[in-house]
């Protein structure tokens, strides 16, 4: 690698740094490279040291803003981690159900929702179980940093590739209208959830709303004092009594005392005062 | 350890298949249509079934309505796995009792998935 893609990842890394709090570890600088190459095709630029000396200026902020969503990872897929969503959908749910069945009211945030796979897996869980749910005013918000994601979320069209990672085809037969090799999530799941761009780093909307909030496979990617940021920021939201789901291979421990592992719930999370 | 039948008349598709099965630690037999497939599954029936649709002898639908009307079946599961992918079309495979459906082309992830689904992993 010459100096001069050493200074031009260098670049790219305090970019994403910035706008994201996500860190570029120099393992992926390929998929960067990658990554990026469609934006020097639609731009006409000629090479990514070039790029880099457009960036190093920090007078486009679309062309920044449009860099920054291409070296996001946006993976992810319809009830990602099959065994954790069961217990989310099962026994925590459960929970959530004894504990506001007083009020009826819940309240769900799905946060680094990506292009809308999690939380359209919840509403759809939600409406394959009437009985249980009638009468109960369940509200799911979405939120992620990337405009792109979000406007493929917001419209739920999946190519072929994406509606058959995780989703039983049950429920592709049920929820989806098919367009040629694209597929439509129908319009009574569609409203069932609420979309909006927000970056973790900054507070979130009121303090105490969530009773759940799901925070999954983003936090990997962040350095510890931004991710003990983002963790403070998703407890001043969540209710006293509310739980905190991760991805199946993260953890809060020893990153914040804002929040304690579930005794009852592996891989949830509880407000630290709460015990 | 459990074990798939592939039933495809590709080669290819029965070698790609059988690679990403074996790394699932599954043990793999093969069948080029749907009649030696029904066959095979009289001697040894397999906990999954990854079945093609079009094939010459016995397309994949004959086979699975057989397979399903017949005593042998014992609680197999089957998965689709064609390129057959109109909303018709799996709709009927449905129907006759399949399981699941992979549209073609498929990669790892996507079949793990659907075997996960099925309860075989
Ligand atoms: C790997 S995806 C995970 C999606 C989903 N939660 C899942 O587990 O499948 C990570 C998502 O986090 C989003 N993200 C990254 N940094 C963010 C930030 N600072 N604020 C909000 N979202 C962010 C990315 O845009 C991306 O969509």
């Amino acid at each position: 690698m010459s100096a001069h893609d050493t200074r031009m990842h260098k670049q790219l890394a305090e970019l994403l740094r910035k706008h994201s709090g996500q860190q570029l570890m120099a393992n992926r600088h390929w998929r960067v490279d990658m990554a990026l190459k469609p934006i020097l095709r639609r731009h006409s630029i000629p090479d990514l040291n070039m790029l880099g000396d457009l960036l190093a200026g920090d007078s486009d902020a679309d062309l920044a803003r449009e860099c920054v969503e291409a070296m996001i990872n946006n993976e992810t897929c319809f009830y990602r981690d099959q065994a954790n969503f069961a217990l989310l959908t099962g026994p925590v749910l459960d929970s959530m159900w004894e504990k506001r069945s007083n009020t009826k009211r819940l309240r769900i945030w799905s946060a680094a929702c990506s292009t809308g796979q999690e939380p359209y897996s919840l509403a759809m869980h939600f409406a394959s179980n009437p009985e249980k749910w009638a009468g109960w005013n369940i509200h799911i918000h979405a939120t992620d940093i990337s405009t792109s994601a979000l406007a493929q979320a917001r419209n739920g069209r999946y190519s072929q590739f994406e509606i058959q990672r995780g989703l039983p085809v049950m429920l592709m037969l049920k929820h989806f209208d098919q367009h040629e090799t694209e597929w439509q999530l129908k319009e009574p799941i569609r409203r069932a959830v609420t979309f909006a761009k927000h970056n973790l780093l900054d507070a979130a909307q009121g303090a105490g709303v969530y009773d759940l909030i799901l925070c999954r496979n983003m936090l990997m990617y962040l350095c510890d004092d931004n991710r003990k940021q983002v963790l403070g920021n998703l407890a001043t939201a969540l209710t006293r009594d509310g739980m905190l789901m991760l991805g199946a291979a993260e953890t809060v421990i020893g990153q914040t005392d804002r929040f304690a592992a579930s005794q009852e719930f592996r891989g949830f999370y509880e407000q630290a005062l709460s015990r | 350890m459990k074990s798939c039948l592939i039933v495809d008349d590709s080669k290819v598709i029965r070698k790609v298949a059988r690679h990403i099965l074996e790394t699932l630690q599954f043990q793999v037999a093969e069948a080029v249509d749907g009649e030696e497939a029904l066959t095979m599954c009289a001697n040894d029936n397999p906990d999954v079934i990854l079945l093609d649709w079009n094939m010459p002898v016995m397309s994949g639908m004959e086979f699975l309505r057989a397979y399903r009307a017949s005593p042998i079946q014992d609680g197999a599961k089957v998965i689709f796995c064609t390129t057959e992918n109109g909303i018709a079309h799996i709709q009927a495979a449905i129907d006759a009792g399949a399981d699941e459906y992979v549209m073609k082309p498929f990669d790892r992830e996507t079949l793990e998935n659907k075997l996960q689904i099925v309860g075989c992993l």
